[in-house]
């Protein structure tokens, strides 16, 4: 592995000797490029070096240095470790070129890096605001930028304990209050303008026929039964065709990452749950290992082991989830679901019993797992990966998948290309099934993945019917790599050392992956040697996903929009953060 | 494929799922509904048939280590007074992820030096996200999970901040709703006391 790093690095310094230089600084890897050579080498890694993938963008604010730095995370859809490229900013004005025209993908994490920071992208096509609101004022993820009611820098806060005078957070945090303006603005007077912008913003045909028909854009969401949560997306119509489509986020919004760096490394473990709250494990699994590889502990084997059963038992439970929402979107109103529900509860139950809590699981910690599996609960485990689940999976196959409406409405509609796939920077189930074998559990394996023995499904046709398709299979190989857990999983302690409050992490930045149920699911941690992360991002699988959502739905009708976005799987907790 | 025959699939998936709730009420007869046994009948990977429980009629039992609201143990002394496990360490505020424990250490009115008892303790429960780090890291076992999740009331302003005397628990009531976590602390206790007198009885 270190080998490949190092024969990367050369040739990328020998490529380019006076603008490329290895990232020196302690605990830090990658390279250090200037702004106006990035595009430059962006294109010659895509497509001399074979680094096609765009993982992930991320801003980090370096008040003390006065530098903004962006941190692009480049893989190879082949399979192998990270190229790390990064370039810095004067933080007054930091402009950066864009690489979206290069990586299609890296659209909505540049809007966002700008939205948070602040950093400008020259040459983006659509610099907007895309989690905070448009009248919002200031950048919150930079470091010198305060909430309304700061309290502190970094939790622990002084006011709790010795002198712990209670107050309620209400009291001194009323709704009405609870919003910075900037200087001067009166919000009785203010229109917002970015909703024209963002009409304007959108495609239109040309019409030469004979009909003379108007297109119509429509606003699907925020509150709308088929988006999944509070997400909208603005639709231009020519009758029921869709032109173009913009999705729009940022409802549920509570900036996850400040309140992270806020926190101390252990805790931000449980507001890990409230991403995907659906997969919670897997949150947990991704923020654990970014952690550990800082702190260079490794778990025992047990926990290793516990930890890869919980991460297949919630992919299994979500996949068993989104089908069932599927057909809900599909119009089989909740009789599938209930089915796809039953499941669930089941394994819900079994985390329910090893970790205290049906979904917000806070299970994991840094170099193990919080308690170990009581016995009656790995036999019920085994009951349900040997025998129920099985058979479950076999009668949603036998009832869904022959069935013509199904059939119907889903071959062939929302089709997305490998290429485009993988420009876009799509992961997970969308990503395999257009074509691309792409999963970190092989390409990068973490953990103890290699040690199993499980296929990587992959479909071609890139359609809802696929993507579907790609779950059942993939669900069929979590029950695999479940049963040999089972046959394997060892005795012995599930910590590596003693449990801590407050974890010893060093200077330094690592970047955790894991393959999430709905994509590439990572954690971008820079540690400053203090209590909390000096910068904490999460680079959300499905945020990134819904990039290709307008490709697919263009020349659709708009009843498929429902399907498609259906078909994507997001959890709005994650989208918005 | 006959065309319609994935529709027919569909609708035989559908009423097997019907009819087997009704044999499965005429196989176990009256104890499959508002019985424990039914409870967890209709729980087990066996389950066939009606799976929902009709809360609040019968309820779930749930797991020990389930976790909601956390609680402050005492032990109850000879007299029946309580003996607060609680040393006001500070621990839990400290470790609380959303910052909802508030304690107010106890001083000695003499010498201005703290007592290892608290003088105050709240939990804002409407913050308190039941992360259960505070049980798990704090080191004299006084502050444990609780297993009472219907804690609903009426007025939110008087009622959601629990102090001292709402949050304190016996030991006895944690013994019962955790009886394995309870043992297992009890006999690490007992361990510990052993060691010390024996350290005491080889340097007097």
């Amino acid at each position: 592995m270190n080998e490949q790093i190092e024969l990367q690095a050369s040739s990328l310094t020998d490529k380019f000797p006076e603008i490329v230089s290895l990232d020196t600084r302690t605990g830090y890897t990658g390279f250090l490029v200037m702004p106006e050579n990035l595009i430059t080498v962006a294109q010659t890694l895509r497509d001399e070096f074979g680094y096609d993938y765009l993982s992930s963008v991320t801003g980090v604010d370096y008040l003390p240095e006065n530098k903004m730095e962006v941190v692009y995370h480049f893989y190879r859809t082949t399979g192998g470790g990270a190229l790390v490229l990064k370039t810095q900013v004067d933080r007054e004005n930091p402009v950066v070129p864009s690489l979206t025209p290069l990586y299609p993908g890296a659209e909505f994490q540049e809007r966002e890096a700008w939205d948070l920071l602040g950093i400008r992208f020259a040459n983006h096509p659509d610099l907007r605001r895309i989690l905070t609101w448009e009248g919002f004022y200031g950048h919150p993820l930079r470091k010198d930028w305060k909430e309304p009611f700061f309290e502190e820098e970094t939790k622990p806060f002084k006011s709790r304990w010795p002198e712990g005078h209670v107050y309620r957070a209400e009291d001194k945090n009323p709704f009405h209050d609870n919003v910075q303006y900037p200087p001067g603005f009166d919000p009785e007077q203010w229109s917002p303008e970015t909703d024209e912008l963002l009409y304007a913003g959108l495609k239109r045909v040309d019409k030469s026929d004979d009909f003379l028909t108007e297109q119509v854009v429509v606003n699907l969401g925020p509150q709308h039964p088929s988006t999944h949560g509070v997400f909208r997306m603005v639709v231009v119509l020519d009758g029921e065709t869709v032109v173009d489509l913009k999705p729009i986020m940022g409802y549920l919004h509570r900036n996850h990452e400040k309140i992270g760096e806020r926190n101390t490394f252990l805790q931000n473990m449980p507001f890990t749950d409230r991403l995907d709250y659906v997969c919670s494990m897997s949150n947990n699994f991704g923020y654990a290992l970014a952690v550990e590889k800082l702190m260079g502990i490794q778990p025992p084997e047990r926990a290793e082991y516990i930890r890869v059963m919980m991460a297949e038992l919630t992919r299994f439970l979500n996949h068993i989830f989104s089908i069932g929402f599927l057909l809900n979107d599909l119009g089989a109103f909740f009789t599938p679901m209930l089915y796809a529900l039953e499941e669930r509860e089941l394994i819900l139950d079994v985390f329910e019993a090893v970790s205290g809590s049906r979904m917000m699981c806070n299970y994991f910690r840094f170099g193990g797992v919080a308690r170990d599996i009581p016995d009656e609960v790995m036999e019920k485990i085994r009951k349900l990966v040997l025998e129920r689940l099985p058979r479950k999976l076999d009668e949603m196959d036998y009832f869904i998948t022959n069935n013509e409406i199904v059939r119907g409405r889903c071959e062939g509609v929302g089709v997305l290309t490998a290429e485009r796939a993988i420009a876009l920077s799509a992961s997970g189930p969308v990503l395999r099934a257009s074509g691309v074998a792409y999963d970190v559990r092989r390409a990068d394996p973490y953990s103890i993945y290699d040690r199993f023995e499980f296929d990587i499904p992959v479909r071609y046709n890139g359609d809802i019917y696929d993507r579907y398709l790609l779950r059942l299979d993939e669900m069929r190989q979590s029950l695999r790599i479940l049963q040999q857990v089972m046959r394997d999983i060892p005795e012995g302690p599930i910590m590596s050392g003693k449990p801590q409050y407050q974890v010893r992490v060093p200077a330094g930045e690592s970047y955790g992956r894991v393959e999430g149920p709905k994509g590439e699911l990572g954690f971008y941690v820079v540690s400053n040697g203090k209590p909390n992360p000096w910068r904490y991002h999460v680079r959300a699988p499905t945020f990134i996903n819904l990039t290709s959502l307008a490709e697919m739905c263009r020349g659709q009708k708009i009843a498929d929009v429902v399907t498609i976005l259906g078909s994507i799987d997001i959890v709005l907790g994650e989208v918005d953060r | 494929m006959i065309t319609g025959s994935g529709i027919l699939r569909g609708l035989w998936t559908t009423f097997r799922h019907f009819i087997k709730t009704y044999l499965e009420d005429l196989r176990s007869g009256k104890k499959r509904y508002f019985t424990k046994e039914g409870i967890e009948l209709r729980r087990s990977p066996d389950v066939e048939g009606i799976f929902t429980i009709q809360y609040p009629e019968e309820k779930l039992p749930v797991p020990e280590e389930f976790r909601y609201i956390p609680f402050l143990v005492y032990d109850e002394g000879e007299n029946g007074e309580k003996e607060i496990r609680c040393t006001s360490c500070g621990i839990c505020a400290k470790v609380c992820p959303p910052q909802c424990i508030w304690i107010v250490r106890t001083n000695d009115p003499v010498t201005g030096k703290p007592i290892p008892q608290p003088k105050e303790f709240y939990i804002d429960v409407d913050i308190c996200m039941n992360c259960g780090f505070c049980a798990e890291f704090c080191p004299f076992d006084a502050i444990k999970m609780d297993h009472d999740y219907e804690i609903a009331s009426y007025d939110r302003f008087k009622e959601h901040i629990f102090d001292l005397e709402r949050l304190s628990k016996p030991a006895s009531y944690y013994a019962q709703i955790r009886p394995t976590n309870f043992a297992r602390e009890e006999a690490a206790r007992a361990e510990k006391e052993a060691q010390k007198a024996a350290a005491r009885k080889v340097n007097p």
